[in-house]
């Protein structure tokens, strides 16, 4: 009993400091000193390849997605004689909650790996310590632009991915199952409000986009450099991502739904 | 100017582990000299780099560097001092998305506003030393282990340092490029007036171009001097180590329980 409650307390202990080091690690990126003739070349170049390079998954997730949404909502719609509510109900599943929450986790899956991976490797190869020796900070060279980049891409996906679900479910809705346009476009005009439908999911998208990057280059920076500790980072780079978004999910919408 | 370019004095040092890798160690490397660092391994060699570079804390004792004890300079006094070092990693530590010439140009472009004539003719000169001036397009995924630390000792100069730092420079180097890269470090500490460390366990190469020497084993200093003086020593562990004989005071075996025992443990098991 008393070693089992040991073990739980060395666990409890081993994650706060981890935590602790992780978040004494993004003080010092988020205050460190800028360089922006050195800096904003290496944040474009992150925005590029974890933005970017992005795209192809988002697009294609949420068109299918915007798809599914209207396909099912039609249907169900249908009973009640409402399909005119099929524009409001998908934009606001999209901008409200679908939009950032998949967005995030995609994100994570494509982009956050990737950059556990890369940190760990870099780790592995000793290329941190010599970029350490050769007098340039690696936090600041390495790990700054990717925070940023991933900052500054997930807000900027979000809106891509609301925006080709509502065209998806529009296909499926309007020129497929023959709903009428105006009344496509114009319920969901009037029941979409931009602050607390639209703004609230790129908040909420903001908020991702720092929890996936934050866990994403933390992983990489503490994982143990060999193959095996490389593979368990990147694997818990994405399952901490994925809960931590559907918890931050829950708050924020509480907090939102309750006027802050 | 201090006579020693490094002293680590009453230094002891232990990973997070527990595991002790110093004990009370006493070094000092003087201004303008190559030295060596020998040992069997796994003693800490390279642990020891990373103790003089500021990467590592010593439990006790203290590591000075040009008169600065490293570890307790701040971020950015460190950094500055890190500036007029230079290392050369076991393993190159190249950076894999550049090709050659960008890796021999990232600390020009780092810390200097030079030209990008100027950078050209420094990494240029710098490769060409190396004799590596012809793959300076390759991918560091295109050359083979030894001219990755060519290529990395080419970066590891070009800010010229005062201290320059060698971690197993000579394994996985053919004959020829053995005998240019002994010639090379000598040639390049004796023109420049650099201070060098090697640390190594190929005991003739090293010994040959070194001034002084100094061998580690069982967390301590076992042997030091002249090459000459290190190789007429008396003591059995140094000379096991330097003839590299089996048996001798320093173990070949990793500590373990008689063999006995453990067969007969293993046996029990089945």
């Amino acid at each position: 009993m008393f070693n089992q409650l040991a073990i739980l307390g060395v666990w409890g202990l081993d994650n706060l400091r981890e935590l602790g080091r992780s978040g004494l690690m993004m003080l010092q990126v988020v205050f460190s000193r800028p360089h922006p003739r050195k800096n904003f070349p290496l944040v474009v170049q992150q925005i590029y390849s974890e933005g970017f390079l992005s795209l192809l998954i988002i697009i294609v997730s949420s068109l299918f997605i915007g798809m599914v949404l209207s396909l099912q909502g039609y249907h169900t719609l249908e009973k009640f004689g409402a399909t005119a509510e099929l524009g409001p109900l998908v934009a606001l599943s999209v901008t409200r909650e679908l939009g950032p929450v998949v967005t995030a986790i995609l994100f994570a899956g494509r982009a956050g790996t990737a950059v556990t991976a890369e940190i760990g490797l870099m780790k592995a190869t000793e290329q941190l310590s010599s970029m350490e020796m050769m007098a340039v900070d690696p936090l600041r060279r390495v790990i700054a632009p990717r925070f940023w980049g991933g900052i500054i891409s997930m807000p900027l996906l979000t809106m891509i991915f609301n925006a080709v679900a509502i065209y998806g479910a529009f296909l499926v809705g309007v020129q497929w199952l023959g709903l009428d346009n105006g009344v496509f476009w114009s319920n969901m005009q009037s029941s979409v409000d931009f602050h607390a439908d639209v703004l609230n999911g790129i908040i909420k998208s903001v908020v991702f986009g720092v929890a996936v990057i934050w866990i994403a280059v933390a992983q990489g920076y503490y994982a143990v450099p060999t193959s095996a500790g490389i593979a368990s980072a990147t694997t818990r780079s994405v399952v901490y991502s994925s809960l931590v978004i559907l918890g931050l999910d829950f708050v924020l919408t509480a907090m939102m739904i309750g006027g802050w | 100017m201090i006579e020693n370019l490094v002293e680590i004095s009453k230094m002891s040092f232990q990973h997070e582990s527990g595991k002790v890798v110093f004990q009370d160690v006493e070094i000092v490397i003087p201004r303008g000299k190559v030295t060596s660092i020998m040992g069997p391994s796994g003693t800490g060699k390279t642990t020891l780099l990373r103790l003089i570079g500021g990467q590592l804390t010593p439990s006790t004792g203290q590591v000075s560097v040009d008169g600065q004890i490293i570890h307790d300079l701040s971020h950015r006094d460190l950094y500055q001092l890190r500036k007029r070092m230079g290392m050369l990693f076991q393993a190159g530590g190249l950076f894999t998305h550049l090709n050659v010439y960008e890796n021999v140009a990232f600390p020009l472009r780092e810390h200097t506003r030079l030209s990008e004539s100027m950078i050209r003719t420094l990494v240029l000169m710098k490769l060409q030393m190396v004799g590596l001036r012809g793959a300076q397009k390759l991918m560091p995924s295109e050359l083979s282990g030894g001219m990755a630390r060519r290529v990395a000792l080419a970066r590891a100069v070009s800010l010229d340092p005062a201290l320059i730092m060698y971690d197993e420079p000579f394994t996985g180097q053919d004959p020829v490029s053995m005998g240019v890269l002994m010639k090379l470090i000598r040639t390049l500490n004796d023109a420049l007036k650099l201070t060098t460390i090697i640390v190594s366990h190929d005991v003739q190469e090293a010994l040959s171009i070194s001034d002084y020497a100094y061998v580690i084993a069982d967390q301590k200093v076992i042997g030091q001097g002249t090459a000459q003086s290190i190789l007429q020593d008396a003591s059995p562990q140094l000379q096991q180590f330097i003839q590299g004989l089996p048996d001798g005071p320093v173990p070949f075996d990793y500590p373990a329980p008689p063999l006995s025992q453990d067969f007969l443990e293993t046996s029990a098991h089945v």
